[in-house]
C-alpha cells in the first residue's frame, strides 16, 4: 500500500469536493468585495462631477431699475442660464457697495443647474436650441467648470447649484458633542463599576443582560424614546442638536459600556494583584494601573461608536432633524440638520442635479467613516495584547 | 525486526525558530517507542511530523526525510489523507466529537469507505471498541453522546476511533496525562495489547510510563535527539550523562 | 450679552476651583511639615474641589431646570451670582476642614465610588426608561385601536387619522384602519430576502476566513469587511434606490416580468449585503470557539479539511451559528433607512418581491416625520408598531443569548 499520489477514485472525488467547498468561501468573500468595488465606483462616478460647478462669463449692467427687478442687469440671452441665486442676490450686493451703480462689468457667475448638468454630460431638461447656444458659449470660453467651493462653504438650498454641506457638517459636530458628553463619561463609569466594584449577584447579571439587550435594539426605537422622553416629556426643542445628541448618546451608551468592559477585562489580574500588593487603594489601582492600560481599548470602542453615531439617520429623522435648514447652527437648541439627514433629504429631492450632490455628500461621509475606522483598526493592532 | 518508519536528518522550524535539529530515528514494527524529554524539547513536535499534523500550523517548515515503508511522506505527491489514515493519532486531551459513541467510531471508516453502513459498520464499531477495552462499558449506550463518558473512557474511545481506521501506526501524544492513575493503568494495559497488531509511538512525560510500556526509548532535549536505544538499556545504563541526569530526576 | 455673562461666570468658577485645589494642597503640605497627616497632600486638593464643584453644579442645574420649565423663573444673572457664592463659601469651609485628622483620601474615594454607582444606576434606568416610555405611548394607542384589529387586521390606512388629531374628528370621511399584517408581511419578506443573501455569504466568508485563510490574509480581509459594516445605512439606502432598483427592474423586464421601482427585492438584497459582515463576524467568533482538538482529532483520521468542517466543526458550532442567524434577523427587521428609501410606502400584502411593499419601520418613520400633533392617532400608531418591534427584537436577542451561553459553557 502506498501513500503516494491520489490512489482511489474515492479520494479523487473527496479532493474535488474539498476544492468546491473552498471555492464557496472564495465566492462568498468575492461577493462582498465585488459589492464594495461596485459601490465605491458607483458613488465616485455619480459624485465626482459635483466637485465642479459651471459658471458663465457674462455682462452685468447695474442701473437703478435693477433694484426693482434684478433681471434687467443681465443679458437677455444669458439670463435663463444663470442661477436664480445670482439674480436674487444682486440687489443685496448693490446695497452693500453703492459705487456699483451705473456700471457695467463682466463677471463669472454661477450657471443654472440644468446648464451645469448639460456641461457635465448628465441628463438634463434643456432644449436643443439651448444646447446650441451653450455650445457656442463654451467655444468662446464663456462657459466653464470651476471647482465647487460652494459645496463646502454653503448650507442647504433648493437650488442644487449652490447647495452645500456646511450646515450639515456643523450640525453633525454639534450633535456629536452632546452624544459624546452623554455616552462617554456615563459609559466608562458604568463599565468601571460593573467590572471592578459590582459583586457577582443577580442584579449585576440582570444589568449585564440589559446592556447587551440595549445594544441590539434597532436604532429607530431610540428615536421613539427621544421623541417620547426628551421632546414630549422634557420639552427639549424638536430638531435641535440637543434632542438629536441626547438620543444618539443613549444609543451609543451600551456600545461604550461593552467595549470599555472588554478593555478592562482584558487586563491580566496579575497586574491588579501586583498593585494591591504594594499597598495601593482600590481607586489607585484603577486609576494608576487599570485605566492607563485599558485606554487603547476604550478609545477603539469610542471611535467605533462615534463612527456609528455619525452615520446614524433613522432616530434623527424621528426627532425631527430632516427639516430644510440652510444655516449652520450656532447653539444646541436651534433647529439643526446632520450630514446623513442631508443625504436623505437630497436623495428625495426631485431635481436630477441633486443626485451628484447626494453622492458627493456620501463620499464625504464615507471618507470620515473610513478615517475613523482606520484609526480604530490601527489603534487595535498597535496595542493588541502587550502581555 | 522490520523498520516501519524512519526519520533521517529531520529539521523543523516554527518561523525562524528551529525546533528540531537533525533527528535520525527508526521505529520498529510491532514495537512501542517512547519519546521522552522535558517540556518544550520537541518530542511532541516530532510526533506531529510523523503524520504531518504540523502542516496545519502557519509558518512551519520541515526538512529531511521521513520514510513510511520506504516512501517519503513529505514528497510532494503524497496524499495526506491517505497518510493520516495509515498513521492514526491519539491526543493529549481526549477529544471525542460531540456526537454519539457509535458515530465517533464510524466517522473515519465512513469517510474512507472502509466499511459500508449497516451490519458491516456495526461489526467494525464493536470490534474497535473491544480492542480498546471499552465495549463492555458502553455496549448498552452506543448512541449516547460521547461527551458524557468519563475522561478515561473518552480517551479509550479516541483510541478505538483510531483503531477503526485499521492504521499501521498509532501516534500517542501523552495519552494519559489528563487521566487519573486507574484510567492511566487501563490505557497502559491497552497499549501493551495493541502492539501485537500495530506500531506505536508514544510521547510521555512520565519516565515510569516509558519504562513500563515501551520497547525503545528516545530522549529529546532542546530540539536534539540525545540518546536512543532499547528501553532497558536507556533506563539502566544510559550512555550519556545528560540522559542519566534526566532519568534520575536531577533536572527536567 | 447673556452668553458673555455665562462665559464670565464659567471662567471665574473654574479659576476659583483651581485655586481651591491649590490652597488645599498648600495647606496640607504646610500641615505635613509639622506633623503626620492622614492622606497625601494632593488628596486634600481634590477634597476641596469636590466640596466646591458638586454643590455648585447641583444648585446651578436645579435653578436652570426650574427656569427652563418655567416653574419658578430665576434671572440668569441671579443664578450665576448665587452659584458663585456657593463656590466661595464651599472653598472657605473646605479649607477649614483640612486638618491632620481629616482622611481626605477616604472621602475622595467614597465620592468616586458613589459617582460610579450613580452612573451605573442611570444606565440601568435608561434601559427601563426605553421600554416604559414606548410602552406607555403605545398604551395610548391601544386605547383607541383594539389590539386584535392591530395584530390581525390586513388594512393599514391611517391617512384620515390626522383629522382627529386636529380636533376635527367628526369630519372624518372614512374610519382610519390600523391593521398591521401587511406591514409585518413586508418586513418579513424583505428580511427573508436579506437573509437569503447574508446567511450563505456570511457563513462561507467566516468559514473561509477562520479555516482556510492564512493569518496574514485574514488580517488584510477583515478590515475590508469592517468597511462594509461601517457604511451608514442611509448610504446603502441611496444605493438601493438609485442603482439597484433600476437594475432589478431592467432584469425583470428582460425575463418578461414587471417590477416596480420600489420593489422589495432591491432593499432586501442591499440589506443582505449590509448584514454579511455582521453575520460573518458572529459566525467567525463561534467557529473559533470550537476547540482545535476536535479539528485535529478529525484530521488525524485522514479527513479532508472540508469534511472536518462539514462533519465536525459546523455541527459543533451549530447552536452558535443559529444564534448568529437570530441576531442577523433581528438586525434586518429593525433596519430602517434602506427600506425607507427603497421599499416604498404602500401597504401591500403580496408574495411577489417585485412589487412595492412597506415595512413596520417605514411606517414608523412616515408617521413621525411631518407636522403631526404628538397626540394624534397616527403618531401613536408609530409607538404601537415600535413597541411590537421592540418586543420582537428583545425576544430574539434574549433567545440568542441563551443559546450562545449554553454553547460557550460546553467548550470553555
Amino acid at each position: 500500500m502506498s501513500v503516494k499520489n491520489i490512489q482511489s477514485s474515492r479520494n479523487k472525488k473527496r479532493y474535488f469536493k474539498e476544492k468546491v467547498f473552498k471555492m464557496y468561501g472564495v465566492i462568498a468573500l468575492f461577493i462582498s468585495f465585488a459589492f464594495l468595488v461596485t459601490f465605491f465606483g458607483n458613488m465616485i462616478f455619480k459624485g465626482y462631477s459635483g466637485l465642479r460647478q459651471a459658471k458663465i462669463y457674462t455682462t452685468i449692467s447695474i442701473t437703478p431699475e435693477v433694484l426693482e427687478d434684478p433681471a434687467y442687469a443681465f443679458l437677455e440671452d444669458d439670463y435663463y442660464y444663470i442661477s436664480r441665486d445670482e439674480i436674487r442676490r444682486l440687489p443685496l450686493k448693490i446695497q452693500d457697495s453703492k459705487d456699483m451703480m451705473n456700471k457695467t462689468f463682466n463677471e463669472w457667475v454661477i450657471a443654472d443647474s440644468e446648464v451645469d448638468q448639460y456641461l457635465k454630460g448628465r441628463p438634463n431638461r434643456l432644449k436643443n436650441s439651448d444646447k446650441k447656444y451653450l455650445d457656442k458659449l463654451k467655444e468662446e470660453g464663456k462657459l466653464k467648470l470651476f471647482f465647487n467651493w460652494n459645496f463646502f462653504t454653503n448650507g442647504d438650498s433648493n437650488l442644487p447649484e449652490i447647495a452645500g454641506i456646511k450646515a450639515a457638517v456643523f450640525g453633525t459636530i454639534y450633535v456629536m458633542i452632546i452624544t459624546i458628553l452623554v455616552s462617554v463619561p456615563l459609559g466608562i463609569a458604568t463599565a468601571i463599576y460593573l467590572e471592578e466594584y459590582a459583586k457577582d449577584n443577580w442584579l449585576t447579571r440582570m444589568i449585564e443582560v440589559n446592556i447587551n439587550n440595549l445594544a441590539a435594539i434597532p436604532s429607530i426605537i431610540y428615536g421613539l424614546l427621544g421623541l417620547a422622553v426628551f421632546i414630549n416629556f422634557l420639552h427639549v426643542p424638536r430638531s435641535s442638536a440637543l434632542a438629536g445628541g441626547l438620543t444618539l448618546g443613549i444609543m451609543n451608551l451600551p456600545v461604550i459600556v461593552i467595549s470599555s468592559r472588554a478593555a478592562i477585562k482584558s487586563i491580566p489580574p496579575s497586574i491588579k494583584e501586583a498593585a494591591y500588593g504594594v499597598g495601593a487603594s482600590k481607586l489607585q489601582v484603577i486609576w494608576h494601573h487599570i485605566l492607563p492600560l485599558a485606554v487603547p481599548g476604550i478609545l477603539t470602542g469610542f471611535i467605533i461608536g462615534l463612527a456609528r453615531s455619525i452615520g446614524e439617520t433613522a432616530p434623527l429623522l424621528v426627532v425631527g432633524m430632516v427639516a430644510y435648514i440652510p444655516d449652520a447652527p450656532t447653539s444646541f437648541v436651534q433647529s439643526t440638520t446632520v450630514l446623513p439627514a442631508q443625504i436623505y433629504t437630497w436623495s428625495t429631492a426631485s431635481l436630477r442635479a441633486f443626485t451628484e450632490k447626494t453622492a458627493l455628500a456620501i463620499l464625504v461621509l464615507l471618507a470620515v467613516m473610513l478615517l475613523l475606522n482606520t484609526l480604530a483598526i490601527w489603534l487595535r493592532n498597535k496595542y493588541e495584547k502587550q502581555w | 525486526m522490520k523498520v516501519k518508519m524512519s526519520a533521517s536528518n529531520v529539521n523543523f522550524y516554527y518561523g525562524e525558530f528551529k525546533a528540531l535539529k537533525d533527528i535520525n530515528l527508526k521505529f520498529y514494527e510491532n514495537n512501542v517507542t517512547a519519546l521522552i524529554g522535558p517540556s518544550g524539547c520537541g518530542k511532541s513536535t516530532f510526533l506531529r511530523c510523523l503524520n504531518r499534523m504540523n502542516d496545519l500550523i502557519d509558518g512551519t517548515k520541515v526538512e529531511g526525510e521521513i520514510l513510511l515503508d520506504d516512501e517519503n511522506i513529505y514528497d510532494s505527491d503524497v496524499d495526506v489523507v491517505e497518510l493520516r489514515k495509515r498513521v492514526g493519532m491519539v491526543f493529549q486531551k481526549p477529544n471525542p466529537f460531540p456526537k454519539s459513541i457509535y458515530e465517533n467510531i464510524a466517522y473515519g471508516p465512513k469517510i474512507h469507505g472502509i466499511a459500508s453502513k449497516g451490519a458491516e459498520m456495526d461489526e467494525l464499531v464493536e470490534d474497535s471498541l473491544k480492542k480498546a477495552f471499552l465495549w463492555d462499558e458502553v455496549k448498552d449506550r452506543l448512541h449516547a453522546p460521547a461527551t458524557a463518558l468519563s475522561g478515561g473512557q473518552q480517551q479509550r474511545l479516541c483510541i478505538a476511533r483510531a483503531i477503526a481506521m485499521k492504521p499501521d501506526i498509532i501516534l500517542m501524544d501523552e495519552p494519559a496525562s489528563a487521566l487519573d492513575p486507574i484510567a492511566t493503568q487501563k490505557i497502559e494495559d491497552l497499549i501493551f495489547e495493541l502492539k501485537k497488531n500495530y506500531t506505536i509511538i508514544i510521547v510521555t512525560h512520565s519516565m515510569q510510563q516509558a519504562a513500563r510500556v515501551s520497547d525503545y526509548t528516545a530522549f529529546f532535549y532542546m530540539g536534539n535527539l540525545i540518546e536512543y536505544g532499547e528501553t532497558q538499556q536507556i533506563f539502566t545504563q544510559p550512555k550519556l550523562k545528560q540522559t542519566e541526569d534526566y532519568i534520575t530526576g536531577r533536572f527536567g | 450679552m447673556e452668553k458673555v455673562y455665562f462665559y464670565v461666570f464659567l471662567v471665574c468658577s473654574i479659576i476659583l476651583i483651581f485655586l481651591g485645589h491649590y490652597f488645599g494642597v498648600k495647606k496640607a503640605t504646610f500641615l505635613e511639615a509639622e506633623q503626620k497627616i492622614k492622606s497625601r497632600p494632593h488628596y486634600y486638593g481634590w477634597y476641596s474641589v469636590i466640596l466646591m464643584a458638586v454643590p455648585a453644579f447641583l444648585f446651578y442645574t436645579l435653578l436652570s431646570a426650574l427656569s427652563y420649565y418655567k416653574i419658578i423663573y430665576f434671572n440668569p444673572l441671579l443664578t450665576y451670582t448665587f452659584t458663585f457664592l456657593i463656590i466661595v463659601i464651599a472653598l472657605l469651609i473646605s479649607l477649614k476642614k483640612i486638618t491632620p485628622e481629616q482622611n481626605a483620601r477616604l472621602k475622595v474615594e467614597r465620592f468616586i465610588n458613589i459617582t460610579l454607582l450613580i452612573s451605573a444606576v442611570i444606565t440601568i434606568l435608561i434601559t427601563i426608561g426605553i421600554v416604559i416610555s414606548v410602552f406607555f405611548e403605545s398604551l395610548k394607542f391601544f386605547k383607541n385601536v383594539s389590539i386584535f384589529d392591530f395584530l390581525f387586521g390586513t388594512e393599514w390606512e391611517p391617512d384620515t387619522a390626522f383629522l382627529g388629531g386636529a380636533g376635527r374628528g367628526n369630519e372624518m370621511v372614512a374610519e382610519p384602519k390600523f391593521g398591521s399584517v401587511p406591514l409585518f408581511a413586508g418586513t418579513a419578506m424583505i428580511s427573508l430576502i436579506a437573509m437569503l443573501v447574508a446567511v450563505p455569504a456570511g457563513l462561507f466568508s467566516a468559514i473561509y476566513l477562520s479555516e482556510y485563510a492564512s493569518k496574514r490574509l485574514r488580517k488584510k480581509i477583515k478590515p475590508l469587511l469592517e468597511i462594509l459594516a461601517g457604511i451608514p445605512t442611509v448610504v446603502y439606502g441611496f444605493f438601493a434606490a438609485i442603482t439597484v432598483s433600476p437594475i432589478v427592474v431592467e432584469i425583470a423586464e428582460l425575463v418578461g416580468l414587471k417590477a416596480e421601482y420600489t420593489n422589495a427585492l432591491s432593499p432586501g438584497i442591499v440589506m443582505g449585503i449590509m448584514i454579511i459582515p455582521y453575520m460573518s463576524s458572529l459566525a467567525d467568533d463561534v467557529i473559533n470557539a470550537v476547540p482545535n482538538s476536535l479539528r485535529e482529532g478529525s484530521l488525524a483520521l485522514g479527513t479532508t479539511k472540508s469534511e472536518t468542517i462539514k462533519h465536525v466543526v459546523l455541527p459543533a458550532a451549530l447552536p452558535g451559528i443559529f444564534s448568529a442567524f437570530i441576531l442577523a434577523v433581528s438586525r434586518a427587521i429593525g433596519e430602517t433607512m434602506i427600506v425607507v428609501m427603497a421599499a416604498g410606502l404602500r401597504p401591500n400584502l403580496t408574495l411577489n418581491p417585485l412589487e412595492g411593499m412597506t415595512t413596520v419601520t417605514v411606517r414608523i418613520v412616515d408617521a413621525l416625520v411631518g407636522d403631526q400633533e404628538f397626540g394624534s392617532l397616527e403618531t401613536l400608531s408609530a409607538f404601537g408598531l415600535g413597541f411590537v418591534l421592540l418586543i420582537i427584537t428583545l425576544i430574539l436577542n434574549i433567545f440568542s443569548m441563551k443559546i450562545v451561553r449554553r454553547f460557550r459553557e460546553k467548550y470553555d
